[in-house]
């Protein structure tokens, strides 16, 4: 028997048959009611795994670049790759003259607080071939294994971002597997002077697992600039093996010209071929999983440096003096971090100012109970590092052995992929 | 990182304080540690050294 399309005006009562299927043209907006389907109408079950994902969909921390633990703006950039402003985005920099200010800028589309703005001061329009400019996002690989990358039933992602600039240009996003001899897969995007959602729908790859563990597994990158060593191929649109020449085809320069601007914000990287809205969480939340990586003790709005004014730190710490044969008289402190470290962090001390006279860099202060608060007379030395704290010796030569003490001192942690 | 001088801190060599530029910093001797990686591919291609403890 034949079918026969049945176009449905209403349904007073009672239940729609079964085996009708509904065209997507027929259902209008607004046309399903609050109370058209009953509670439980429709279970989860019925949707498919990535769909069920109504939180946590992002994998991108801080892609509405709110939070920026290190310095909100950094001039003269371009001579080294480094983490500079807004978490959890470094910047690549490599065998370019160009020079730019990184800065967590108020701008931003509708709904949106903050951008990250990069502006060129310095060309560089003489690209060597293995000049690259861009922005780094590296992720974790036990945060990735719901997208079964390596199996066949790989999911599709789909990449999201808000982009604009002074003017129009081009450029690369790319996803590289650093678990699989850097398979890539990367796709152009162009920016105009308005804010525009860029959405890019990567296909599932069937090769290569990404490891379960904390070490970097996947990247996004932006290519901004970049010379022939990654544009003089053809761009990698399907996952494929490293193939450098492939990476960065058909972008223009961002240090053409120090007119030049790039603004980001609403970075989402999530699972399924449809860029949902972007999934905007509380500061408190994104700056909890920041701090896995980055963290000091130092106030917001105030940054890891020599100098900072004691009370704009959380700086004061318990500490015992011993005495150790032939190294001098040792305070030993130590801080558990906020939150654990993705691994054993990089710790990098400063000196406080407001307790005792000095200047001198790296030296942390000490509560002398005959003299009150002083610079100590020698280096502070980092003695521990775990990924749950860390200690330091402070050493001073007036400190009494078996005493109890307070110290005082700046400093930052930096476990970052 | 732009390393001049490294040197562990102590003789067990599980912190590697380096100067990094301007910065004094202290490494920990852990493979999953960027900065630790960078610093042993410097090693490997002779471009530092590191110090034992004094």
């Amino acid at each position: 028997m034949a079918r026969t399309k049945l176009k449905l005006k209403s349904i007073a009562s009672g239940t729609i048959p079964g085996r009708i299927k509904i065209a997507n043209e027929n259902i209008t907006a607004g046309s399903v009611d609050s109370d058209a389907m009953g509670a439980g109408a429709i279970s989860p079950a019925k949707l498919s795994d990535f769909a069920q994902s109504l939180t946590n969909r992002n994998v991108i921390i801080n892609g509405a670049m709110n939070v920026a633990q290190r310095q909100v703006s950094v001039t003269g950039l371009g001579a080294s790759s480094g983490y500079f402003t807004v978490d959890r985005f470094k910047m690549v920099c490599n065998n370019t003259a160009g020079r730019f200010t990184m800065t967590q800028t108020a701008d931003g589309p509708s709904g949106f607080a903050n951008c990250l703005k990069l502006d060129c001061t310095t060309a560089d329009t003489s690209i060597a071939s293995n000049e690259e400019f861009g922005i780094l996002y590296r992720m974790e690989g036990q945060d990735l294994q719901h997208f079964k990358k390596g199996t066949s039933g790989a999911y599709k992602t789909t990449l999201s971002f808000y982009v604009k600039g002074n003017a129009a240009a081009t450029y690369v996003a790319e996803l590289m597997d650093s678990d699989n001899s850097s398979r890539h897969i990367g796709a152009t995007f162009n920016v105009t002077t308005d804010w525009t959602r860029v959405e890019i729908t990567f296909p599932g790859d069937t090769t290569g697992t990404l490891d379960d563990d904390s070490n970097a597994s996947l990247d996004l990158q932006f290519f901004l600039h970049a010379g022939s060593n990654n544009t003089s191929g053809t761009l990698q649109t399907s996952w494929g093996s490293l193939v450098q020449a492939n990476r960065a085809v058909g972008i223009s320069s961002f240090f053409d010209s120090t007119d030049r601007t790039f603004f980001i914000t609403g970075i989402q990287l999530e699972v399924g071929e449809t860029a949902t809205e972007f999934e905007h969480e509380t500061f408190n939340a994104t700056r909890y999983k920041c701090l896995r990586y980055y963290e000091t003790n130092y106030e917001d709005g105030y940054y890891p440096a020599d100098g900072v004014t004691y009370s704009n730190t959380y700086s004061t710490f318990p500490g015992n003096c011993y005495h150790q044969t032939g190294g001098g008289r040792y305070i030993m402190t130590s801080h558990r971090f906020l939150v654990q470290k993705r691994t054993s962090p990089s710790m990098t001390l400063y000196r406080v100012a407001g307790l005792g006279s000095g200047s001198t860099a790296n030296r942390w202060s000490w509560f002398n109970y005959s003299a009150g608060w002083e610079l100590t007379d020698d280096s502070t030395e980092v003695g521990e590092i775990s990924s749950q704290h860390h200690g330091a010796l402070v050493r001073d030569t007036e400190a009494n052995v078996n005493e109890a003490l307070v110290v005082a001192g700046g400093w930052q942690a930096d476990a970052e992929l | 990182m732009n390393i001049s001088e490294a040197q562990y801190t102590t003789a067990e060599k599980n912190i590697i304080r380096v100067v990094d530029g301007s910065n004094t910093r202290y490494i920990p001797v852990d493979p999953n540690n960027k900065d630790y990686v960078e610093i042993l591919e410097q090693v490997a291609a002779g471009t530092l050294t590191i110090k034992d403890a004094d």
